[in-house]
């Protein structure tokens, strides 16, 4: 246990690894069962069954769209530029999943003496009693989330497709859109927690005192604007498929385009996630279950509001989503942000 | 604006609760109603099609999907020596049913007639007496 390994205990490296693996495997099977999920959610909500053929109540759908997916032919169009082709499924999938890095999925838990913190990039120090995580991981989610956005736009132009090129400059104007009023959204919270560590922000929120009550409509905008940014419905236009075939991914096949689908998947966890970590108290709940239940819990909520929205609404136009991106929400949220500074200023202290 | 939104997220999950309407078809089977138009059945009356081959269905078929050729059996009564309905042409509008003065034709409750060729939908007379 004592020996150190560059000033840290042995134990930190076996924890680091097992949180890794434990994160990853967990998210990456919430992305297949998510799209089972969906299916299942809008069948029901059009009064249909949903998936009912593969396993029990269809149970191995998502097992059996991976191994076609797998076994599809791969098709490369003659005039793509290849690398950057071969290239955009991975860089629209790694900013998905790393953003998990920094997510506090639990508070601490002790093993053997040894205490873990349940966040990937954190380090508990044993003496001192206190969990050090990234100090910025919102600004290190908010990087991740619109690096994302190259993966699509390097897609629409390597395809060399009108449609794929279409939807690929549609994604980078959207992106660019919603981002600022989420930006903005996300500073209200940040002037109550003083901290843009994430551990910090989800500790400040303890007893109930969500930042989604005291921020209602930051916490609000917030999720519409990252329903935009992860190109989910009714903001799916990258890839509205009325009008541009498939969008971004339209000359994809196999696990190229498997990688965009379980992109898109990942991104709304982490939406999800994230989400819950800034406004919905993160791991905290009623104590007679550990804290990453209501963590996993809030966060499959969430999910669970993304396809109920998905099941609703139709999908914008282009430019009621502009108009909504920059004359409804960013006005709001500058509002937000300076009626919550005045208050910090004046009434709070 | 916020209201109709509101209202279309309650009717989207009060339809979550609803029985689905989705029929699992082969292992369940549609509960097919009267006066259902599916494959045709010639009528049998003593051993033998009440057709008396008066052309009346061929004549009012709107896809000419019969064919109907006369014979004289051994009574002197004629009797149609060939009744073939092309059911790649029917359009199951039950007209020759209306048709028929005899009652010679009827439509059952047969919708599955699915096959592998050309020929097999050919349905001739003998394949038409079989459903009784």
């Amino acid at each position: 246990m004592d020996t150190l390994i560059l000033g840290l205990p042995v134990a930190y490296y076996i924890a680091m690894v097992a949180k890794v693996l434990v994160a990853f495997v967990f998210v990456l099977l919430t992305v297949a069962y998510a799209t089972y999920a969906e299916r299942k959610i809008i069948g029901h909500m059009q009064v249909r069954l949903g998936p009912m053929r593969t396993g029990w109540h269809g149970l191995l759908q998502p097992i059996a769209d991976g191994v076609k997916l797998f076994f599809k032919e791969e098709i490369v169009p003659s005039q793509a530029s290849k690398f950057a082709f071969l290239i955009a499924p991975l860089v629209a999938l790694i900013p998905a999943f790393i953003s998990f890095a920094v997510i506090p999925f639990g508070d601490t838990i002790t093993i053997g003496g040894y205490t873990v913190p349940l966040q990937i990039a954190a380090y508990y120090d044993q003496a001192g009693k206190q969990v050090f995580d990234i100090n910025v991981g919102v600004l290190y989610i908010l990087a991740m989330a619109s690096l994302g956005v190259y993966g699509i736009v390097l897609a629409g132009w390597a395809s060399n497709s009108k449609y794929s090129l279409l939807g690929g400059l549609r994604s980078a104007a959207q992106m660019i859109s919603y981002e600022l009023a989420a930006g903005l959204a996300i500073i209200s919270v940040f002037m109550l927690s003083e901290s843009l560590s994430l551990h910090k922000i989800v500790a400040d929120q303890a007893g109930g005192a969500w930042y989604a009550f005291k921020q209602p409509l930051a916490f609000v905008i917030f999720f519409i604007c990252s329903l935009a940014e992860i190109n989910r419905t009714p903001f799916d236009l990258p890839e509205a498929e009325t009008e541009l075939v498939s969008g971004f991914c339209t000359e994809y096949s196999s696990m190229k385009y498997a990688m965009f689908f379980m992109a898109e998947y990942a991104n709304m966890i982490t939406v999800c996630a994230v989400t819950t970590t800034l406004f919905l108290g993160g791991w905290h709940g009623p104590a007679f279950l550990p804290g990453w239940f209501w963590f996993i819990a809030k966060v499959y909520f969430l999910i669970f509001v993304c396809m109920w929205v998905r099941a609703t609404y139709p999908r914008y136009r282009y430019d009621q989503l502009m108009r909504l991106g920059w004359k409804v929400f960013l006005p709001l949220t500058l509002v937000n942000v300076m009626a919550t500074g005045l208050w910090v200023m004046f009434i709070s202290k | 604006m916020i209201m109709p939104l509101i209202k279309g997220l309650q009717i989207t999950i009060s339809h979550m609760f609803k029985k689905p309407v989705t029929l699992q078809y082969p292992t369940e089977r549609p509960d097919v109603k009267p006066g259902f138009r599916g494959l045709h059945a010639l009528n049998v009356s003593h051993d033998k099609a009440k057709c008396v081959a008066c052309y009346l269905c061929p004549t009012v078929c709107p896809a000419k999907c019969i064919t109907v050729e006369a014979g004289e059996d051994a009574n002197h009564d004629k009797y149609a020596a060939k009744y073939e309905i092309d059911m790649l042409r029917c359009i199951f509008c039950g007209y020759c049913v209306e048709a028929c003065p005899v009652d010679a034709i009827r439509m059952t409750e047969q919708f599955e007639l699915a096959n592998y060729s050309r020929a097999d939908f050919t349905y001739t007379k003998d394949r038409l007496l079989e459903k009784k």
